[in-house]
């Protein structure tokens, strides 16, 4: 089944066409890959679909509800969580508090005024550990290197539970050993929790690897798609990357 | 970080001291009562300010619209209504002991309410929009308040009202009674505050303070957190605005109930000097800027302003993050230091 359907949206930041005429569909459970040169629209395409600005045509369907009107935390709440291709964390407070905000705290809400139960405070050790930053739990997220945030970042998105996640470059930045940790639990997280994930991602052995199907944006439009091997050889998506 | 054990034992030492202290310095009560209330508002204002990040400068309109409720009701409650040829400004209302509590408990009550409600309304409308432009936003609310204030006939308009004497026959005088009751409410403030930042919601907070996008992209309705937590600090800061009015005995729309240039910047000062986002800074900038502006005023009259003028400067240029801050962040770098090194 189709756990997320995109079809033909538009976007335009005045004159300058972001997207044109964009669908994409994400099996549930699967990992679906984006790539494309700079600029060709893949952050876009991203902001449209969890809500962070309206679309001017089109329309994007998820579990078969239309939510291409909804609000960012509307469409977070219905499990659809992305996160961002510089890091946002919340810097001023420590990786635990990070983790606990992260738990779905509107859910009781009239629990509002009481600290984190035990479960959301068990479910952060568990989740902290997984990414491997037990050890720097109390300090201050701020103060963790580029990489460590990335994983904070990861690890946050999973405290909600989420059933996709939308990952923006989840290696940029990353130093080499770490991205081999984080493509085993993005597939780890896949496998186990049955968390469908949607990635955008510039290094090729990454996506090669990771994806079953990728999708390849340029100048906008969606120029071709297939398995990582047919696109590797795909003479227009080697072209758009080269410059022709 | 000080446990709140630690911190309780503090507080308890600290409240036996100021429970005893009237008793020894009668003639500061006054003083000491406006130590108090300066702590409630400074509280109040590091809520959104300090711990969500929005710096607000309209807070004084809470702080004025409870003054005013109160004093209505405090008025009109046991009263036969109002003598039409009567100036409103004049009326002088007398009360009994039991008048006077009632109506001052009401009234108090009556002038939180308002204020939640204009807090719930105003922040609905402002409180969509993001850090400076709220900041701007809030800039005229004191102002206007004062204005609309002045027009209002049934509150004395510009030349203000008077609220009730305080009934002649009791033990308790209405110095000692403020200063004890503005004493309790400080700490039931803290406390509940205190509370407030160690929950979720207090959490929830913070994340929009330090990155609101995050928060909106993980499913927070910012918007609503932002307003629930404006609507608390209204609470308490018309609760504080129904007694300082009592304490005066005298409301004048520009001069006490809507004052920016005391209150309504002092509240911010405070809260920044002592550090604001945490829950003993606004505390701490209450009790150094009340006390230095009050020393400077007995013993350097006339040079007093530009002596509390430097001592900002001072704590700005040195501790930019507020003292309470500045101690906060070498905290968070030994942390740091310590956990680079248990790892090596």
């Amino acid at each position: 089944m189709d756990q997320l359907n995109v079809k033909s949206v538009d976007k335009a930041y005045g004159g300058v066409i972001a997207n044109h005429d964009v669908s994409l569909t994400v099996p549930e459970g699967k990992i679906v890959g984006i790539i494309g040169p700079n600029g060709s629209g893949k952050t876009t395409l991203f902001n449209s679909i969890v809500g962070h600005h309206p679309i001017d045509s089109g329309e994007i369907h998820f579990n078969g509800k239309e939510i291409s009107s909804l609000t960012i935390p509307q469409i977070a709440r219905l499990g659809m969580l992305r996160t961002f291709q510089q890091t946002h964390i919340y810097g001023k407070m420590t990786c635990v508090q990070n983790m606990q905000i992260s738990s779905d705290i509107d859910a009781n809400w009239k629990r509002i005024f009481n600290p984190f139960s035990k479960e959301v405070d068990e479910m952060v050790d568990e989740l902290l550990a997984f990414v491997g930053l037990y050890k720097k739990r109390f300090l201050l997220a701020g103060d963790l290197s580029f990489g460590q945030q990335k994983l904070l970042e990861f690890a946050m998105a999973l405290m909600k539970k989420p059933t996709i996640l939308l990952l923006d470059e989840p290696t940029a930045g990353v130093n080499p050993t770490l991205i081999n940790g984080l493509i085993d639990r993005l597939r780890q997280v896949n496998e186990e929790k049955g968390i469908t994930l949607l990635v955008i991602e510039h290094n090729m052995r990454v996506i090669m690897n990771l994806a079953e199907h990728i999708y390849c944006l340029a100048n906008g439009t969606m120029l071709a798609d297939g398995k990582p091997d047919d696109i590797q050889n795909d003479q227009r998506v080697i072209d758009a990357y080269l410059g022709n | 970080m000080i446990t709140n054990n630690k911190q309780n034992m503090l507080i308890w030492i600290g409240l036996a001291i100021s429970a005893v202290v009237p008793l020894l310095l009668p003639n500061y009560i006054t003083v000491l009562t406006y130590i108090w209330v300066m702590i409630i508002l400074a509280l109040t204002w590091d809520m959104l300010g300090g711990q969500t990040g929005y710096t607000s400068f309209g807070n004084i309109l809470f702080f004025g619209v409870g003054m005013y409720v109160s004093a209505v009701v405090q008025r009109d409650m046991f009263s036969s209504g109002l003598d039409r040829f009567e100036r409103v400004s004049e009326i002088v209302v007398n009360l009994n002991a039991s008048e006077y509590f009632v109506s001052l408990a009401v009234g108090t009550l009556a002038g939180a309410i308002v204020a939640v409600i204009l807090a719930v309304i105003l922040g609905s409308g402002i409180l969509g929009m993001r850090g400076h432009y709220f900041a701007i936003c809030t800039l005229g609310l004191g102002h206007a308040a004062a204005e609309i204030a002045s027009g209002i006939d049934y509150i004395g308009a510009g030349s203000g009202m008077v609220t009730p004497i305080y009934p002649g026959e009791l033990a308790l005088s209405k110095e000692a009674f403020y200063y004890y009751a503005f004493m309790l409410f400080a700490i039931v403030t803290f406390f509940l505050f205190r509370k407030i930042y160690q929950s979720q919601f207090g959490l929830a907070l913070n994340a929009i303070r330090d990155n609101e996008n995050k928060a909106e992209s993980m499913g927070i309705h910012t918007t609503q957190y932002k307003i629930a937590g404006w609507s608390i600090a209204a609470f308490f800061l018309a609760i504080a605005g129904a007694g300082v009015g009592n304490v005066i005995g005298f409301i004048d729309p520009v001069e006490i109930a809507f004052s920016g240039p005391t209150f309504g910047v002092w509240m911010i000062v405070m809260a920044i000097l002592g550090g604001k986002g945490t829950i003993w800074g606004p505390v701490l900038g209450a009790v150094i800027l009340y006390s230095a502006k009050e020393t400077f005023w007995t013993y350097l009259l006339g040079w007093d302003k530009v002596a509390l003028g430097l001592l900002i400067v001072i704590i700005v240029v040195y501790f930019p993050k507020g003292i309470l801050g500045y101690f906060k962040e070498r905290k968070q770098l030994s942390n740091s230091i310590l956990s680079q090194k248990g790892e090596g």
